[in-house]
C-alpha cells in the first residue's frame, strides 16, 4: 500500500498523484523543441509540426499523426502556407488554421477531406493567432488578426462565421484570450495590459473580477476549464487569481512569486473535487497551485505539452507520459495510510485472507459490526475503476468479490459493468491503441463515442470484441462496425471488385442495419460503379437503391427497384415512362403531360376525359365545342356509344342554348337539360321548352312533373287544367307531389 | 391574412386531461402513439430555437388538434398561428416561421409566394419546413424550381399516419385513399398505410398473424413483410398487444357504405358530418335558456361539439340504433333527477358534503343530456325522408323510386348512393336500365357529371350485367346478411346498425374469428381479390402466454375507408361476451355514403365569368 501513496503529493487537504501512462513509442530527433503540437482531450491522437514556420520550398516541414502512445498513424510533408495553430475536433479530424486563414480538414490518415476560410478580410492581415475549442454545437475556431479582430466559427461542421466588435485600444494582439462558452453563447475573453474585456456578438465590455485590483499587474495568461465554468487569470506579478468565469465570483488569490510567464497554464480539476488546482509549466518547472493557496513543484526536464483532460492533466513529454490528478476521495479513503474506511478494511481483509491468516476475520467482523460492509464492497469497486494499474485493480475487484460473498441481498450490477468495463479500458489503453482514458472519461465519452473512435482508428476486431463483449445490440454495435469497415474495404485498390464484393458479403453477411447501399455509394464515389452495382444486389430496401443506380445512370433498374417499393415519392425520379407510379404524379403536375401520356398509351376513355375537363376551362363556344368534338372522336375510338350520344346531345344543346341566349337573352348557356327546360317554362317559352322535350326525347313523366310544377309555381291553374286534360292518366298520380309543394291549389 | 382559429385549438387544451385520459381507456393503450407523436413534435419545435409563428395547411388543423393542443405549443415557443394563403405573411415579432404542410405542390407555390414578398420587408427571419406526413422529392424540387428551397434552414417530416381518434380508433384521414387506388392506380396511401403500420408495432409488438382479403390488403401486407426484412434487427422486444391484424379492401364490401347508417353516431355524420372528432351543429336548439333575457338574440354560430368516448353518455349511446336512443336518453334522465333529488335525503353534514362533490359531475351528465337531447331531436326532424336502406324489393319498384327522385331533382348524391346500390346488390345493372340512368343523370344534373360516372363505373360501383350468374344472393344467404328480425332496442347481432342489413366486411370479421374463412371459401372466391394469411415470427421469448379466459385482440384495418356504423358493430361485438375476440379499428378515413361519393365525383371548373 505504501507503494500506492508513493507518488501523492499533499494539497490542502487533498492528495494528487501522478500516473505513468506512457513510454513514448516515438522517436523525435529534437523532442518537443519548435514544433506545433496538438493533441487531443480524452486521450486523443497528437499532432506535430515542427518548425512551422519555416517558409522555404526547398526543405518543407513535416506533418506527423501519432497517437496518444506515440506510435505512428501518419507522417507527410507540409505543402500549403505557415500553419499558425493545429487542433483536433470531436470526431478526430485534424485542422490545420493556415497564417492566411485557410482551414484545412485532414482526416486522422493525413488525408485531405476539406477546406474552407475564416473570412476575406483575413487574406490581408494574417492570423495572428488562432484557437480551437470545444462546446455542445461541436468543434470551433477563434482567430485573431493583425488588425486586433477576432472571428469565431462555433462549429465548423455548420460554417457561420461572426466577426466580433472591435476592442478599443487594442493594437496588435491581446496579452492573452480565452473563448468562453456561456449560456449558449460563445464569447472571447482577452486581456490588454491590465484591463480585461468581455466581447461577444455585438458588444465590447471592460469587465473587472471581484478581489483582483489593477495594482496586481497586467494579465499575461489565463485559462478556462473544461466545463468552461472556472476561470484562472495570471498577472506579471505572478498573482494567479481563480474564480467563476462568469467574474461573479472569486475562488482564491494566490501569489505564485513567478514573474516570468509560463509556457503553459491549465486548471486541473475533477468531477466532486475537492481541491481544484491550476497548473502553471515553464521550461523546468511545473507547478500545481491548489485554491487552498499551497503548491506543489515538480521537476522537469524535457519540454512538455500539456494537455486538459476533464478529470486532470495529461504531461507529454518527447519521452514518456503522464497523468497528473487530484486522488479520487474513495482512493484515498481506501490507500490513505491508516484509513480506517470500510473499504480500506476490506482490502486488508481480504490481503490476510489471502495469506490464510485468520485476521481477515477480524477485520470482517469489524465492518459488519459498523454494518458497512455493503459501502465496503461498493468502495472497492468504485476505487478499482479510478485505478490505472491492472494489478491494483485486481486486488480491489477481488476485495469487493471477497466481500460480496457475505452479503445475501446485494445487486451484483456495478460490480459486473465495472469488470466488464475495466476489461474495455484496459484493452484500449493498451499502448498498440493508445487511448489512455480514465474511467471518468470513458463514462462521460460514451461507448458509443469508444467504439467510434476506435473505428476511425481502423481497429475494427478490437471494436467488434467490444461490441460483443459488452452486448451491444448489433444493430448500434457490430453492424455499425462492419459498416465502417465495409466502406473502408472498396477503396482498396489493390483488390478486384469480386474480391471485395466477396469480402464483404462474408463478413457483412445479413447483419441486420447494414445498408448495403451506404457501402456501394462510397465504392461509386471511389470510381467503381461495378463493384457498387454487386454490393447493391445485397441491400434489402429497394427504396434505398433507387438514388444511386439513377446516379449512376442505370435507370432501368432504378425503376423496377422503385415500384417494388411502392414509395410513389420515388417516382419522381422518372419523366417519360408509362406507369402507374408515373400517373399519379402527372396528375399533380401538369395536365399536358398528361394528356400525352394517355396518347402515348392509346388509353381513349382517358384521352376523351381529359377533353371534356379541358372543354369546361374553355371560354369561348367555339373552342368548347371543338373540345368536345375531340372526346367524341375519342368516345368513338374508345367505343363507348353512350358517351358518343351523350356528348353529341351536349354540343347540340349548348348550340341550342347559345341561339336562345342571342335570340332572347335567356342566360342558358351551360345549364343541364332539364334547369334549361325549367328556365324556359319560368320566361314563358313554352314552344322551345316542347321543342327541347321532344328532339332529346326527355321521358314523359319528368317533363310532364316539371311542366306542371312551372305552372303551378306561376299560379297559371286555367293553363295548368288545360294541360292536365290534353295529356294522359297518370298524371293525378304524378300531382300529389304538388300537392304537398302547394297545398294551396285547387287540384 | 387570416387569424387561424384558434378557439378551436385553445377548446382541445381545455379538455387535455380527459382527451389523453379516454385513449387510454380501451384494450391498447392508444396514448402511447399519442405520446409518440407528441414527443416527436417537441422535438421538432426545438430544433427551431427562439420564438415561432406557425403558418398551417389549414387540413392539417383538424388531425393535430387531436395530438397536441395550443397549449403544448405555446410551451414551446410559438407566439403566433396562421392559416397559409397567397400573400405577405402577417406581421409577427418572432425568430421563426415555420410552415406545416401537406406535400402538395399547389402548396408549395403559396410558400414560395410567401417568402418572396417576405424578402422585401424582413430579412432576419428563419424559415422552416415541416411536411406532414412526409417529404416529397417532387415538393423540394418545386422550391427549388421557385428559388426559395435554400431559404429553409430545416426541411422536415412529421410522420402522422395514424392519428389516434379514440380509444379503439385510428383513422389516418387520408381523404383520397379509396380514390386514388381504384381510379388512379395510385399506391402512395397503402405505402404510408404499410409505414403506419410499421410504426404501430414498433410501438405495440410485432403483430404475428395477418389476415387479408383484398388487392389492396395484399399489397400493404406485401409493404409491410418487405419493410420488416429491411429493418430487421432493429426488431423490438416489445410482448405483442395485437393477436391479429385484418386488413380489408373497401371494395370487398361496397354496398354497406352506400346505406344510411341508422345507429346514433352514424346518423349525426350522415346529417351533419362529424370531422376530426368534432360536430357543427345548427345552433337554435342549443339556445342557453337563461331568465330575465329576451329570446331575441339566438346564437347564429352553428353549435360546435366534441364527441368522443371521454363524454359518458356519449359513449353509451353512440352505437345504439337511433330507435333504441330515446329510450336510452329518458333511462339516463331518470337516473340524473333521481340524482339531484338525493339532495333531499342529504342530512348529515356529511351527507351534504359527498353530495357537493358529486355535483360537478352530475352537471356534466345533465348537460350532455341536454346535448344529445336535442342532438336527437335534431335528427329525427330530418331522418325519415333522408335514409336509404337495404332491403329486398322487386327491382321494378327500385327503378320507379329512383326515376322519381330524378324527376324531383333530389340530391345528386343520394341519386348516385341509389343507382349504385342497385347496381352492387344485383351484380351489375341491365345495359338499358344503366344507360337509362345515366342519360336521366346527365340532362337533370348536368352533362359535366358524364366524369363522375365514369369514376363510378372504373370504381367497379356502377356497372352493367355481363351474362355471369348473380352472386349476390349465394353471398347475402351465405353471410346472412339480411336478418328479417333485427333487435334494435336489445341487438343480438349486428345486423341492428343497419336495421336489419349486417355490414358484410364486419361479418367477414365476424366468422374469421369463429369459426375461420375456411368454412367460407366458396364465398371468398366470389369476393373480389385475394384472401391471404400471413405469419410474422416473434423473437423466442415474445410468445403470449394466455391467461385462462383472456380476450384476444384484432387490429381491422379498413382500406379506402369505414362507417361510423361499421364501428358500432366491432364494438358490438367486442362487447359479446363469449366472442373472446375485442378489435381495434384502423382506417384511411372514416367515411359515409355522402363524403365518399363526393371523393369519387369530378367537377370539372369553368372559367371564372
Amino acid at each position: 500500500m505504501a507503494f500506492i501513496t508513493a507518488s501523492w503529493n499533499p494539497l490542502g487537504d487533498a492528495f494528487y498523484r501522478k500516473t505513468d501512462l506512457y513510454e513514448m513509442s516515438w522517436s523525435l530527433r529534437d523532442g518537443l523543441r519548435d514544433s506545433l503540437v496538438a493533441a487531443a482531450p480524452y486521450g486523443g491522437p497528437i499532432a506535430l509540426l515542427r518548425e512551422p514556420q519555416r517558409r522555404s520550398p526547398s526543405s518543407r516541414p513535416q506533418l506527423e499523426i501519432y497517437s496518444a502512445s506515440g506510435g505512428t498513424v501518419a507522417s507527410f510533408p507540409w505543402k500549403s502556407g505557415p500553419v499558425v495553430q493545429l487542433g483536433w475536433t470531436v470526431s478526430d479530424e485534424l485542422l490545420c488554421i493556415q497564417e492566411d486563414g485557410t482551414v484545412l480538414i485532414y482526416d486522422l490518415f493525413g488525408s485531405f477531406k476539406r477546406h474552407f476560410s475564416m473570412g476575406q478580410e483575413v487574406v490581408q492581415s494574417q492570423v495572428m493567432e488562432a484557437k480551437v475549442f470545444h462546446s455542445p454545437y461541436g468543434t470551433g475556431i477563434a482567430i485573431v488578426t493583425s488588425s486586433s479582430r477576432f472571428t469565431l466559427a462555433t462549429n465548423i461542421d455548420d460554417l457561420k462565421l461572426r466577426r466580433l466588435p472591435e476592442v478599443p485600444g487594442l493594437q496588435g494582439k491581446p496579452s492573452c484570450w480565452v473563448v468562453l462558452t456561456q449560456d449558449r453563447q460563445t464569447k472571447v475573453l482577452l486581456s490588454n495590459g491590465p484591463e480585461l474585456f468581455i466581447l461577444d456578438n455585438t458588444s465590447c465590455t471592460v469587465v473587472c473580477p471581484p478581489g483582483l485590483s489593477p495594482q496586481d499587474g497586467n494579465i499575461v495568461h489565463m485559462s478556462v476549464s473544461f466545463s468552461y465554468k472556472y476561470l484562472a487569470l495570471l498577472t506579471d506579478s505572478g498573482h494567479l487569481w481563480t474564480g467563476l468565469s462568469t467574474l461573479q465570483e472569486k475562488l482564491s488569490d494566490v501569489d505564485t512569486k513567478k514573474t516570468m510567464a509560463p509556457k503553459q497554464m491549465l486548471w486541473c480539476r475533477r468531477p466532486k473535487s475537492q481541491q481544484p488546482s491550476v497548473v502553471l509549466m515553464w521550461d523546468r518547472l511545473l507547478l500545481v497551485v491548489g485554491v487552498c493557496n499551497e503548491t506543489i513543484q515538480y521537476p522537469i526536464e524535457d519540454p512538455c505539452v500539456l494537455v486538459g483532460e476533464m478529470d486532470g492533466v495529461r504531461i507529454i513529454s518527447s519521452s514518456n507520459q503522464e497523468l497528473l490528478q487530484e486522488v479520487p476521495l474513495v482512493c484515498q479513503d481506501i490507500f490513505k495510510i491508516a484509513s480506517m474506511a470500510p473499504g480500506a478494511l476490506l482490502l486488508e481483509a481480504h490481503r490476510e485472507y489471502e495469506k490464510s491468516s485468520q485476521k481477515a476475520d477480524e477485520y470482517l467482523r469489524e465492518i459488519k459490526e459498523q454494518s458497512m460492509l455493503g459501502e465496503a464492497v461498493r468502495q472497492c469497486v468504485e476505487a478499482a475503476g479510478h485505478e490505472y494499474d491492472t494489478n491494483t485493480q485486481k486486488s480491489l475487484m477481488r476485495a469487493a468479490s471477497f466481500g460480496k460473498c457475505f452479503l445475501t441481498d446485494f445487486s451484483p450490477d456495478q460490480f459486473v459493468t465495472t469488470c466488464r468495463e475495466l476489461r474495455v479500458l484496459n484493452a484500449v489503453r493498451d499502448s498498440s491503441v493508445g487511448l489512455p482514458l480514465t474511467h471518468t472519461q470513458f463514462k462521460q465519452l460514451t461507448l458509443q463515442v469508444l467504439i467510434d473512435r476506435l473505428v476511425y482508428r481502423q481497429f475494427y476486431p478490437l471494436a467488434i470484441e467490444v461490441c460483443r463483449y459488452l452486448k451491444i445490440p448489433d444493430y448500434q454495435g457490430v453492424s455499425r462496425v462492419l459498416k465502417h469497415w465495409a466502406s473502408c474495404k472498396v477503396q482498396q485498390k489493390d483488390l478486384t471488385d469480386d474480391a471485395i464484393a466477396r469480402a464483404v458479403c462474408m463478413k457483412v453477411g445479413d447483419s441486420p442495419g447494414v445498408s448495403y447501399s451506404d457501402i456501394a455509394a462510397k465504392a461509386y464515389e471511389c470510381g467503381r460503379a461495378e463493384l457498387a452495382i454487386k454490393l447493391l444486389d445485397f441491400e434489402a430496401r429497394s427504396g434505398e437503391q433507387v438514388p444511386l443506380l439513377l446516379k449512376m445512370k442505370r435507370s432501368q433498374l432504378a425503376l423496377s427497384k422503385a415500384v417494388e417499393s411502392g414509395d410513389t415519392d420515388l417516382g419522381e425520379c422518372f419523366t417519360g415512362r408509362s406507369q402507374p407510379l408515373q400517373t399519379g404524379f402527372c396528375k399533380l403536375q401538369e395536365q399536358e403531360t398528361l394528356k400525352d401520356l394517355y396518347n402515348q398509351d392509346d388509353d381513349h376513355q382517358e384521352l376523351a376525359n381529359y377533353y371534356v375537363t379541358a372543354s369546361y376551362r374553355e371560354k369561348r363556344l367555339e373552342g368548347r365545342l371543338s373540345l368536345l368534338q375531340s372526346a367524341v372522336d375519342e368516345y368513338n375510338k374508345a367505343k363507348n356509344e353512350f358517351a358518343v350520344k351523350t356528348t353529341e346531345d351536349e354540343m347540340r344543346l349548348l348550340r341550342f342554348q347559345r341561339k336562345l341566349d342571342d335570340e332572347k337573352g335567356a342566360g342558358l348557356l351551360g345549364l343541364s337539360l332539364q334547369v334549361t327546360m325549367e328556365t324556359l317554362l319560368s320566361l314563358g317559352l313554352h314552344k322551345q321548352a316542347e321543342q327541347l322535350y321532344k328532339d332529346f326525347r326527355v321521358p314523359d313523366k319528368r317533363y310532364w312533373w316539371l311542366k306542371l310544377k312551372s305552372l303551378a309555381e306561376k299560379e297559371e291553374w286555367d293553363e295548368l287544367e288545360k294541360f292536365s286534360k290534353s295529356k294522359n292518366s297518370e298524371l293525378p298520380q304524378l300531382c300529389f307531389p304538388l300537392v304537398v309543394h302547394f297545398p294551396d291549389c285547387s287540384l | 391574412m387570416m387569424r387561424l382559429r384558434r378557439s378551436h385549438l385553445i377548446c382541445c387544451a381545455a379538455s387535455k386531461e380527459k382527451m389523453a385520459a379516454h385513449l387510454s381507456y380501451g384494450r391498447v393503450n392508444l396514448n402511447i402513439l399519442r405520446e409518440a407523436a407528441r414527443k416527436e413534435l417537441r422535438e421538432f419545435l426545438d430544433k427551431c430555437a427562439g420564438s415561432k409563428a406557425i403558418v398551417w395547411d389549414e387540413y392539417l388543423t383538424g388531425p393535430f388538434g387531436l395530438i397536441a393542443q395550443y397549449s403544448l405549443l405555446k410551451e414551446h415557443e410559438v407566439e403566433k398561428m396562421f392559416t397559409l394563403k397567397n400573400g405577405r405573411l402577417p406581421p409577427a415579432d418572432v425568430k421563426n416561421i415555420i410552415f406545416f404542410v401537406r406535400p402538395r405542390l399547389e402548396l408549395m407555390d403559396i410558400i414560395a409566394d410567401n417568402i418572396t414578398s417576405e424578402d422585401r420587408h424582413h430579412s432576419s427571419r428563419d424559415f422552416h419546413i415541416l411536411f406532414v406526413p412526409r417529404r416529397s422529392m417532387l415538393c423540394e424540387q418545386r422550391l427549388k424550381e421557385q428559388g426559395v428551397l435554400a431559404s429553409f434552414i430545416n426541411i422536415d417530416e412529421y410522420i402522422l399516419d395514424l392519428i389516434p381518434y379514440d380509444g379503439d380508433l385510428l383513422s389516418m384521414e387520408y381523404e383520397s385513399a379509396f380514390r386514388e387506388c381504384y381510379l388512379e392506380n395510385d399506391q402512395t396511401s397503402l405505402y404510408h398505410t404499410a409505414k403506419g403500420l410499421m410504426t404501430l408495432q414498433a410501438l405495440y409488438g410485432t403483430i404475428p398473424q395477418i389476415y387479408g382479403k383484398g388487392e389492396c390488403a395484399r399489397l400493404v401486407a406485401n409493404m409491410m413483410l418487405r419493410m420488416k426484412r429491411e429493418f430487421a434487427g432493429s426488431q423490438n422486444q416489445i410482448l405483442p398487444v395485437f393477436d391479429t391484424l385484418l386488413l380489408l379492401d373497401r371494395n370487398v364490401d361496397l354496398l354497406t357504405p352506400l346505406a344510411t347508417q341508422l345507429t346514433y353516431e352514424g346518423l349525426i355524420d350522415e346529417i351533419y358530418g362529424i370531422s376530426n372528432g368534432y360536430v357543427k351543429l345548427p345552433p337554435e336548439k342549443f339556445a342557453q335558456k337563461k331568465q330575465g333575457e329576451g329570446s331575441k338574440d339566438l346564437p347564429t354560430e352553428p353549435k360546435k361539439l366534441q364527441l368522443n368516448s371521454a363524454e359518458e353518455l356519449y359513449a353509451e349511446i353512440r352505437d345504439k340504433n337511433f330507435n333504441a336512443v330515446g329510450a336510452a336518453l329518458s333511462k339516463k334522465a331518470k337516473i340524473i333527477s333521481a340524482a339531484f333529488e338525493e339532495r333531499h335525503n342529504a342530512k348529515t353534514v356529511g351527507e351534504i358534503k359527498q353530495f357537493v362533490s358529486q355535483l360537478p359531475h352530475m352537471q356534466a351528465a345533465r348537460s350532455s343530456l341536454a346535448n344529445h337531447t336535442s342532438i336527437a331531436e335534431l335528427i329525427k326532424d330530418i331522418t325519415s325522408a333522408y335514409i336509404i336502406q337495404c332491403f329486398p324489393i322487386k327491382s321494378h319498384y327500385v327503378n320507379t323510386y329512383i326515376e322519381d327522385c330524378i324527376a324531383q331533382k333530389d340530391p345528386l348524391i343520394k341519386i348516385l348512393r341509389l343507382v349504385c346500390m342497385q347496381s352492387v346488390c344485383n351484380n351489375g345493372l341491365k345495359h338499358k336500365v344503366m344507360d337509362y340512368y345515366k342519360r336521366e343523370i346527365l340532362q337533370t344534373y348536368g352533362y359535366e357529371h358524364i366524369l363522375t360516372l365514369n369514376n363510378l363505373e372504373k370504381a367497379g360501383l356502377l356497372k352493367p350485367q355481363t351474362g355471369s350468374r348473380n352472386n349476390y344472393p349465394t353471398i347475402r344467404k351465405t353471410l346472412k346478411l339480411w336478418m328479417e328480425d333485427a333487435n334494435e332496442q336489445n341487438p343480438n347481432d349486428i345486423s341492428y346498425v343497419y336495421s336489419g342489413y349486417s355490414p358484410l366486411s364486419i361479418r367477414l370479421t365476424q366468422i374469421l374469428a369463429r369459426p375461420g374463412w375456411r368454412s367460407i371459401e366458396e364465398v371468398l372466391k366470389m369476393l373480389p381479390g385475394p384472401h391471404f394469411e400471413e405469419r410474422q415470427q416473434l423473437p423466442s421469448g415474445l410468445h403470449k402466454k394466455r391467461q385462462q379466459g383472456e380476450n384476444r385482440t384484432t387490429l381491422v384495418f379498413f382500406l379506402g375507408g369505414v362507417t361510423y356504423a361499421e364501428i358500432a358493430a366491432l364494438r358490438f361485438l367486442s362487447q359479446v361476451e363469449d366472442s373472446g375476440m375485442e378489435y381495434v379499428i384502423a382506417t384511411t378515413k372514416l367515411i359515409n355514403g355522402t363524403t365518399w361519393i363526393k371523393s369519387l365525383m369530378d367537377r370539372p371548373e369553368s372559367p371564372t365569368q
